[in-house]
């Protein structure tokens, strides 16, 4: 499969690799995906305030999947819980020129987000 | 050394220059077509047809006649299981062939499913390999044909074909065998092996693209195909079509030149397998070699690098030509229905890469290609969430995992 520059740029030059402690309390984490499946994501939040003010990711899959999710981490930092919340996985879509069949790849990085930030609330107590 | 480097021979080879060399002059000069019967053109092209016979006839040990040219190997199973099919089918109504298969056995094998055929799909084992005795417990008085494959395209492993055909013969059923990635890489004898029909096609033993050939058995049993192609009558009314006379020279000498080299090449092919092998699996940790570790094709090493997806590893080498088992090099997001077949896991099946080994390689690329796979590997796994959470002590079964 031939990748988009955007793509390649990602998977080249991954933004935010790394872990967080999962245990802080400042952090939300999400998982999403499956190893059966070939791809896994882990999204990690940390929030100061109601606002997402670092991210970082590992991601087990495709080329597009590791470009989506690092997208995914410079996109959420500077943004409230709720802002986060909006960002659709089309919006990944047409930014990496994903074609058709890397569309679930977006869709693992919006569920990320979104399990990262729920992961956050439900451990603090919201 | 350059690059890019090409290390995908099982998809397809590059022609040997004395191929090309060869088939030349039947472009222009020569460019006659074979089945015309009253000018020199037409027999300088026949003459050239059955040089080119002889010589395929002569590496899986047949006579000429038993040849037809066809458009390649997808071409030559479509006709095997289909003429056969079609053919006897007063006799019988079943055919038993495996899940490992290529696409265009299987695919065959489900459109003749449609339209009433019974097939028979016999497992593999761990290793890749049919048990011969599943096929003699398949075998019924309604079933017309056995197809195996010599060697697989994927893991390179060698099928017991020499029992299977005895077998065959034993019970009086037909047995196809699809040699295309075994031609000129192993030894292949139809009479030893008791094969009755064979596929194989040029361009995976170094000669062009386009080309391809059905052995068919003449004597016992004379073979008889319904064809699939009418016209003019062709290869013995089996396969009409005017003859791609420069793509059968380059067959047939791509297919003397195997013979000459193969034992020499085999060698040496071993050789930087195992030496590709061993210095990957020597500094990298938790990596499985898929299908069996001896009964397997010299240029064919297999590899499932866990806790990294394989498309990923390719996009990382990009100036090496590989291929990878996972999902993601597909349309349908299922990962090599041939890993499936051996019990491998999802994970370790979009995990694989497909190393294949040619004639052109050389050591220094191998080497090169360890180098450059060691460092892909590492940088991945730390970018993996798998690799961290087994670090951590983690055992990844135990994880209950989301859908999508």
């Amino acid at each position: 499969m031939k990748y988009s520059d955007d793509v390649v740029d990602h998977y080249n030059n991954p933004r935010n690799v790394g872990s967080f402690g999962k245990d802080e309390e400042d952090v939300g984490t999400g998982i999403v995906g499956a190893p059966e499946c070939g791809d896994v994501m882990k999204l990690q939040l940390k929030i100061d305030n109601g606002v997402i003010v670092d991210a970082k990711f590992k991601t087990f899959g495709c080329g597009s999947a590791i470009a989506s999710s690092s997208l995914a981490t410079e996109w959420v930092k500077g943004k409230t819980l709720d802002e986060a919340m909006t960002i659709k996985n089309t919006e990944i879509v047409n930014t990496l020129h994903l074609p058709p069949v890397k569309i679930h790849c977006s869709v693992l990085a919006e569920d990320a987000i979104k399990a990262a930030i729920e992961d956050y609330k439900k451990r603090n107590g919201e | 050394m350059n690059l890019p480097i090409y290390m995908d021979n099982h998809s397809t080879t590059q022609v040997d220059p004395r191929v090309v060399e060869e088939m030349i002059p039947y472009f222009t000069a020569h460019f006659g077509n074979a089945a015309s019967r009253n000018h020199s053109f037409g027999w300088d092209a026949d003459k050239a047809v059955e040089v080119g016979r002889e010589r395929l006839a002569k590496i899986i040990h047949a006579d000429p006649k038993e040849i037809i040219f066809t458009s390649g190997a997808t071409e030559s199973n479509n006709l095997a299981l289909k003429g056969v099919v079609e053919m006897y089918a007063e006799k019988g109504n079943h055919i038993i062939t495996q899940v490992t298969e290529h696409r265009s056995v299987l695919d065959t094998s489900k459109r003749l499913e449609k339209s009433g055929i019974n097939v028979t799909y016999l497992p593999v084992d761990r290793d890749g390999l049919v048990d011969p005795e599943d096929v003699r417990d398949a075998i019924t008085d309604r079933t017309v044909l056995i197809s195996v494959m010599l060697v697989n395209n994927e893991i390179g492993v060698i099928q017991p074909v020499e029992e299977i055909g005895k077998i065959a013969k034993e019970k009086g059923v037909l047995f196809h065998c699809d040699a295309t990635q075994g031609i000129g890489k192993v030894k292949v004898d139809v009479q030893s092996m008791g094969i009755d029909l064979l596929s194989f096609t040029a361009h995976k033993l170094y000669g062009p693209k386009g080309t391809g050939a059905l052995y068919v058995r003449r004597k016992s049993p004379r073979v008889r195909l319904a064809p699939m192609m009418d016209g003019g009558g062709h290869e013995r009314g089996m396969r009409s079509g005017t003859l791609n006379v420069p793509g059968i020279v380059g067959f047939g000498k791509a297919c003397e030149i195997a013979m000459e080299v193969m034992e020499e090449e085999s060698a040496r092919l071993l050789y930087l397998r195992e030496r590709l092998r061993k210095g990957m699996m020597d500094s990298l940790e938790s990596v499985y070699l898929n299908g069996h570790p001896t009964r397997r094709m010299p240029g064919n090493l297999n590899l499932s690098f866990a806790y990294v997806e394989g498309e990923s590893m390719l996009m990382g080498l990009k100036e090496i030509a590989l291929s990878s088992g996972s999902a993601c090099t597909s349309a349908t997001l299922e990962p090599s229905y041939v890993l499936q077949a051996l019990g491998i896991s999802g994970e370790l099946a979009h995990s694989s890469v497909r190393f294949g080994l040619g004639r052109f390689n050389t050591e220094e690329e191998v080497d090169y290609v360890i180098g450059r796979v060691i460092e892909t590997v590492n940088r991945l796994r730390e970018m993996s969430p798998l690799y961290e959470m087994v670090k951590e002590g983690i055992n990844l079964k135990d994880v209950t995992w989301g859908k999508h």
